[in-house]
């Protein structure tokens, strides 16, 4: 603890042998690491390959790992000075470069990248670092007077407002289209990406079922959405089919394709699922890409109609014999009704889905997955047919995905193969995981944190995808267990006599319960 | 038949390579229970590395093919295996011993990172191998000629089977008769039991991810001088389809890991001149269902024992 009465200005021989070495260990190891990758950039405009060097960056990166290792450490052992006057400082410093750097060019020299974007986003480590210090600060003084922490505070005061959280964010959900949200485009937008972020919410909540529920690892959901997609499509463009004939047969043709793939292959334990899931993901994409007849090909199907308004188009223009929706209720026709309607419809089946599923985890077969989940052998014994359970989950999560497909076909009324990379499996996946397993109210916010966010900031393009992957490890460090973790069983055998939720809840659940508080590290 | 030996021999040089990245996967699976889903970027930055050494190399003037190679496998594959190195560090250490999902998503999340850095600082484009070294290459050599085709095999050819075979010996070797390789079996077959007798769990995890890496770099290498043009989304497909040939030989198997490897080359190859180019990556997918269903280890799995 000697090393908490230091004053800031440290000095070299204070530094330590030990953390010396460790920070010049990290420096170098990513001098290495990006010594190729980062440091020549090659360039193939002319036909011949040829390169510049971009070393400079290179050495940036490498004395920032060294300073950020040693603040790191000094924080480690409970010293946060250094991060946060380091930290700040770097911070400030880099900020104020990049206001005035058009101001002289002194301070243009000082810039450490090429590109706006990577200079500001630079900012985002040492600001973390010093919002981590300040944290600790926050926390040991709360410690040190005897109160909870904030974080401990906000844990505990969520845990008991999930239920409400939840009743919240459906009131807010249906109150959004009312809002005040700056002019007809900006609210246009706004709900058109909240359409987006319900109908990842839907596919969350479907595989859920698969991954969270039934314990089942699949990589390839994104097979069954383009099922669903796909079959909407057809059908009304091939046949002039209506949305509402449509989308429960996307919803049965993606539960079939469901029971196809898992009957083979629910034999199979964990990890050898995935691989065969995620072939059967690219199998289906594929197929879509090269059965140019029926799929169009790479081109996708274009000009997919639009939900009708029990059978009322919504369109400005509509054939003759067919009242449109704004004529028959005799409005001026306004584009925003559309993508209102489409976001309550798209909310009210994302409502079905979360109902559904809360209900069927009661039932015997909710039941039976989740002690699938738990112990196969276990189940063998007691008589319940692992393949057959397992199958529902599956065909119901692959219903799920398949309304979910024909949501996304009549927003899009544009689908092809490209829509339905791994990719997409793997953000789904991720919105499951980092929602927490099994929890419904957690995958809302992972989706607004993952779909949303980045939604918003679509301008960023390739750097989006990045701090998407960044987010994703980042999110699996800090909390392993997802953003909500809640993976128990709905009932307990034993504490209380009667299985009965009412009564066996609330004595096992806070003890159970790990607190969200960051600070417990 | 002329058709037949070219393809088997086209299909026997592809199956190398996926033999080779699959080696990764099938070692890292059998040590910690994990998909190392970033293992085919590591593939893709391997490569990358190897032809930015060439590169560099032929700006200094040495394209002689084997004295370029020689510093292409110390400087690329040692960078690689670093990488192979961080990797774990970073995204996977610290998630040892949580849930079975954890790792997995940090991992598709750490691929997510790798080909997105390699986008950003390298560019969408595809990188063609320089020319210097591309007309080193000897033409090839005709093996059988029938009605005027002929089946023939080009020294890069040779090249990728003599050097994945030396690989291969060199790495048996290395598991089975090395300490190092001692330590890797005994946390394969029981971690616990292995820290208790003195092993150094992180040090030989870390190892296996730098040797999978350092393997997956000399696949990269072989495919950026037989290809002789890389982008930096080479990964994925190679990725999924290296790991459907670990688990059709069975995992953790590494005999396993190279049939695998060469039963999907091989598929895909033929399926490709027989039937339909465009299906073939659905051919290689079929057959990884069929093996699961009839034998779910795998190949050359061993049967998993399941205790109550």
């Amino acid at each position: 603890m000697a090393v908490r009465e230091m004053s800031s200005p440290v000095s070299l021989a204070a530094i330590g042998q030990e953390r010396l070495k460790q920070a010049l260990a990290a420096a170098i190891v990513t001098f290495l690491l990006t010594s190729l990758i980062v440091g020549i950039e090659t360039v193939s405009s002319t036909g011949e390959l040829a390169f510049n060097t971009r070393y400079k960056e290179v050495c940036i990166a490498a004395v920032a790992v060294f300073f950020g290792s040693i603040v790191v450490s000094y924080m480690r052992e409970g010293n946060v000075r250094p991060a946060l006057f380091g930290g700040g400082g770097v911070t400030l410093a880099l900020i104020a470069i990049l206001l005035l750097q058009d101001a002289s060019p002194v301070i243009k020299m000082l810039v450490p990248f090429q590109a706006t974007i990577v200079n500001w986003g630079s900012l985002i480590v040492p600001a973390a670092i010093t919002a981590r210090a300040l944290q600790m600060v926050m926390t040991a003084r709360a410690r040190a007077a005897g109160r909870e922490t904030a974080f401990e505070r906000v844990g505990t005061a969520t845990q008991g407002a999930l239920p409400w959280l939840g009743l919240a964010l459906i009131v807010l959900a249906f109150a959004l289209p009312w809002l005040p949200i700056g002019d007809r485009t900006m609210s246009k937008k706004v709900i058109d990406i909240c359409t987006i972020v319900i109908t990842y919410i839907m596919l969350g909540w479907g595989l859920n079922i698969v991954v969270g529920l039934a314990g089942l690892l699949d990589l390839g959901y994104v097979a069954f959405y383009a099922v669903g997609a796909y079959t909407y499509a057809m059908l009304s463009v091939y046949y002039g089919w209506s949305f509402w004939i449509c989308l429960p047969l996307a919803g049965v043709m993606a539960a079939t394709f469901g029971v196809l793939l898992g009957f083979p292959v629910l034999r199979l334990r964990g990890d050898y699922l995935a691989i065969v899931t995620l072939g059967f993901g690219e199998m289906i994409r594929i197929i879509l890409i090269n059965w140019k007849v029926v799929t169009g090909g790479p081109a996708g199907i274009n000009n997919i109609p639009r939900a009708t308004f029990f059978g009322l188009p919504m369109e400005r223009t509509v054939p003759e014999g067919v009242t449109s929706f704004h004529q028959f209720f005799g409005l001026e026709y306004n584009p925003n009704h559309r993508v209102i309607f489409l976001y309550y419809l798209t909310l009210l089946a994302a409502l079905v889905v979360n109902f559904f599923t809360m209900r069927i985890r009661r039932l015997p077969l909710g039941r039976a997955w989740e002690a699938l989940r738990e112990d196969e052998t276990a189940c063998r014994a007691l008589g319940i047919n692992p393949t057959n359970t397992k199958l529902t989950a599956f065909a119901i999560g692959a219903m799920f995905a398949g309304f979910a497909g024909s949501f996304f076909a009549a927003r899009n009324q544009f689908i092809d193969p490209q829509s339905f990379v791994f990719l997409e499996s793997a953000m789904i996946l991720a919105i499951v995981v980092l929602g927490g397993l099994g929890s419904q109210i957690g995958i809302v916010l992972a989706t607004a944190v993952l779909i949303g966010v980045p939604e918003l900031f679509r301008e960023l393009k390739d750097y989006r995808m990045l701090a998407f992957g960044v987010g994703m490890v980042l999110i699996m460090i800090w909390r392993p267990g997802g953003l909500m973790a809640h993976r128990e069983p709905t009932i307990r055998l034993h504490g209380k006599g009667k299985a009965e939720p009412a009564t066996g809840k609330p004595a096992a659940k806070p003890a159970a319960k790990p607190t969200p508080a960051l600070a417990a590290k | 038949m002329v058709t037949f030996l070219q393809q088997l021999i086209n299909g026997l040089t592809l199956g190398a390579v996926y033999g080779l990245i699959a080696i990764g996967y099938t070692m890292v699976y059998g040590i910690i229970g994990m998909i190392n889903f970033a293992h085919g970027d590591i593939y893709m930055i391997g490569a990358f590395q190897s032809l930015i050494v060439i590169l560099v190399l032929g700006f200094f003037g040495i394209t002689w093919v084997p004295l370029a190679l020689v510093f292409v496998l110390l400087i690329a594959v040692s960078l690689t295996a670093l990488y192979g190195w961080a990797v774990e560090r970073v995204a996977y250490r610290p998630l040892r011993g949580s849930t079975r999902l954890a790792p997995l998503i940090s991992a598709i999340g750490m691929s997510i990172i790798l080909s997105n850095t390699v986008l950003l600082l390298q560019g969408n484009r595809g990188k063609p191998l320089p020319l210097a070294t591309e007309n080193q290459f000897a033409a090839p050599f005709q093996l059988l000629t029938q009605d005027g085709i002929s089946a023939q095999i080009t020294d890069k050819q040779i090249m990728i089977m003599v050097v994945t075979v030396l690989v291969m010996i060199g790495f048996t070797l290395l598991i089975k008769r090395t300490s190092l390789g001692r330590q890797q079996r005994a946390c394969e077959q029981d971690m616990k039991m292995a820290s208790l007798l003195g092993v150094n769990i992180n040090r030989t995890i870390s190892l296996t991810f730098v040797m999978g890496a350092a393997l997956a770099c000399i696949a990269g290498l072989m495919v950026t001088l037989y290809y002789e043009n890389i982008k930096f989304n080479i990964g994925f497909v190679a990725g999924i389809k290296a790991f459907s040939a670990a688990v059709v030989g069975g995992v953790g198997s590494l005999p396993g890991a190279m049939l695998g490897g060469m039963l999907i080359g091989l598929i895909e190859v033929f399926f490709s001149q027989y039937f339909s180019v465009d299906y073939k990556d659905v051919a290689a997918f079929g057959v990884l269902v069929l093996v699961l269903i009839f034998r779910p280890t795998g190949l050359l799995g061993r049967p998993e024992i399941e205790k109550v």
